[in-house]
């Protein structure tokens, strides 16, 4: 798996450069709403947390889940439910929608830690489509319809999430709590551990680590989050629906990733804007957005398997590396 | 009328040679699969789109040229076959050193690339695309009534999958095959030419592919979209016979299909994800496939 995730080399410049990132990139995101189009920023920073939690299961243990949209899109059914039919507030839905998400990746992980490598992206990809076929029948998801018309409500009962500017600034901090926690797990000596599993299976099982165990963790962990993303991109847009749940919506955020820089921070968010955007240019382009996607994967994987921002680390940092 | 479990006789069969059917597909794919795996070490995601674009193939065949379903059985899989090789050739075999992970998200790239393209000038509503005049009609084996082209189906991925197994087992491009497998470098040292094997594999992979996609044309509509929700079954196979052994594939193909059958005709809403429920199972008891030596 070592040479899947291109472990950025000169760690002490690139946190320099992180941190710089980080300064400029919250006073941008504090900014933007009144320059850019808040639901298309509010979509980006819904893919790019979702992108980050799948990334911390590829990037940082070196797992490749090819299920994710089931934590991404079950959180959002269940978050839109809970909003929706029991009438709970956003917050305690999007709280509802994360904890079904970390349930789901307990059991999906459960299974799936059996095997290594492609076996464990075929089952992973085969336990969500599982979820996906579940999700057509329940009859609380209404099939093709989805759940639509999801109240925003108002966040604790003072901010008033129907205000564009309201829930802008409520879902910038669900995005940065949830990347900061992240952050956290990545350079914490669990995540150590997991980046020790990534580096060296064998190794870490010899040092006495019993890695199902992290491996797991890591799965709940990388679920939860995913499905943080999921429950906010509900209340966003005020639906849910079977899209979250396809297989497609799985490999999206594997080329986000990908196309970002995979076991980078801030790479999946790259990733996520990139695609994003692409998506909502070629909407209005006719231009089948499944090819465009197809290609870049292909491009990605022959060309710069290191994503833009690692290939930019390797670029201007990688002189540094003796 | 006959009953066999609370169920009428003829329902229970006919629910049987549906899962038959499917069985034979999930067959022909897995061991597309595993040929392809076994040399390359590589999970051909774009295996379900060949299967489509095989599909395809026959239906552009008849309504562009006018050519039939028997020459379209030879040319479908010849045409998916060689886009296969150049496909290897100029782009795939650039991954054989890199994690193996590599190929799989290339693969599914490039199954998002075929599909997007058909989707683009097809739609996704099915094409029909009607079975040839020899096969139609039915036979009565006094028990059922057996579509004739659907046993001419089970017959043909039955002698396809034989046919396959003992070409790699007991002839001497399949010895190589075998050979080059287990240690690429010694073969090289002895002369043989192992791109050149890895191109045919890949070839070979895909013509089955493409060949079990003309084979349903008749069965299934023909769609863009008919390879992308099989392609998610037959790994599922994959992972339950394990990929180890080309005629565990098959033989689990086949196990699969039928489970799926019986489980329309006694509880219908789960007969879509039984093979998954199945897959759980087996990872529970026996994590390394039913057929499969490696963890």
């Amino acid at each position: 798996m070592a040479d899947l995730t291109a472990t950025p080399t000169e760690a002490k410049s690139i946190a320099r450069l992180e941190w710089l990132l980080v300064a400029i990139g919250i006073v941008g995101l504090l900014a933007a709403p009144f320059f850019l189009y808040p639901i298309f920023l509010m979509q980006i920073m819904c893919f790019a947390l979702f992108a980050c939690a799948f990334n911390l299961l590829l990037g940082y243990t070196g797992l490749l889940s090819f299920g994710h949209a089931a934590f991404f899109g079950g959180a959002a059914y269940f978050c839109a439910h809970a909003v929706k039919v029991w009438g709970w507030p956003p917050e305690a839905g999007i709280l509802l929608g994360t904890a079904g998400a970390a349930v789901l990746g307990l059991v999906m992980g459960f299974f799936a830690i059996r095997r290594q490598g492609i076996y464990f992206a075929m089952i992973t990809l085969a336990l969500a489509q599982m979820f996906f076929f579940f999700c057509v029948q329940a009859p609380f998801t209404r099939g093709e319809d989805g759940i639509q018309g999801v109240p925003r409500g108002s966040l604790f009962g003072l901010i008033d999430l129907s205000r564009p500017l309201g829930i802008y600034y409520v879902v910038l901090g669900i995005f940065l709590i949830g990347v900061f926690a992240i952050w956290r797990i990545v350079n914490s000596p669990f995540g150590m551990i997991l980046r020790s599993i990534r580096e060296n299976e064998n190794r870490a099982i010899s040092l006495g680590y019993s890695i199902a165990n992290y491996k797991l963790a890591a799965f709940v962990m990388s679920a939860a989050l995913a499905g943080l993303a999921g429950a906010t991109k509900a209340i966003v847009f005020q639906f849910a629906t079977l899209t979250d749940v396809t297989w497609q919506m799985s490999g999206e955020v594997i080329l986000m990733t990908l196309l970002g820089g995979i076991g980078t921070m801030v790479g999946p968010m790259v990733g996520a804007a990139f695609i994003v955007t692409l998506q909502n240019t070629l909407a209005t382009s006719g231009f089948p957005v499944t090819i465009a996607t197809g290609v870049i994967f292909m491009a990605c994987v022959l060309l710069f398997r290191r994503g833009i921002v690692g290939e930019i680390y390797a670029r201007f940092l990688g002189g540094s590396k003796s | 009328m006959t009953m066999i479990f609370g169920i009428p006789l003829q329902a229970f069969l006919g629910q049987l040679l549906v899962g038959l059917i499917n069985g034979s597909f999930y067959a022909m794919l897995s061991l597309g699969l595993a040929v392809i795996f076994g040399m390359l070490k590589i999970i051909n995601f774009a295996h379900g789109a060949q299967y489509m674009f095989g599909a395809f193939v026959g239906f552009l065949l008849l309504k562009w040229l006018n050519i039939g379903y028997w020459p379209a059985l030879i040319l479908a899989p010849l045409v998916v076959g060689v886009v296969g090789m150049v496909i290897e050739r100029t782009m795939l075999s650039r991954l054989y050193n890199l994690d193996p992970l590599y190929g799989l998200l290339f693969t599914f790239g490039l199954a998002l690339v075929i599909e997007g393209v058909f989707r683009y000038y097809y739609g996704v509503s099915g094409q029909p695309y009607a079975a040839p005049a020899a096969l139609a009609g039915g036979t009565n084996l006094g028990f059922m009534f057996l579509p004739n082209y659907r046993g001419w189906v089970v017959v043909s991925s039955l002698v396809i999958c034989l046919g396959t197994w003992l070409a790699i087992e007991k002839t001497k491009l399949g010895a190589y095959l075998r050979a080059a497998t287990e240690n690429p470098k010694l073969v090289q040292a002895f002369g043989i030419n192992v791109p050149v094997l890895l191109t045919l594999t890949y070839g070979l992979g895909s013509a089955l592919a493409g060949l079990a996609g003309i084979l349903a044309a008749p069965v299934y509509q023909v769609s863009p979209l008919m390879g992308s929700d099989l392609i998610i079954v037959v790994f599922a196979v994959v992972v339950v016979g394990g990929m180890g052994s080309i005629l565990g594939a098959v033989v689990t193909g086949y196990m699969l299909g039928l489970a799926e059958g019986l489980t329309k005709v006694f509880y219908p809403e789960a007969s879509n994800i039984v093979v998954f429920v199945i897959m759980a199972v087996v990872l529970l008891v026996r994590p390394a496939g039913l057929f499969g030596k490696d963890a």
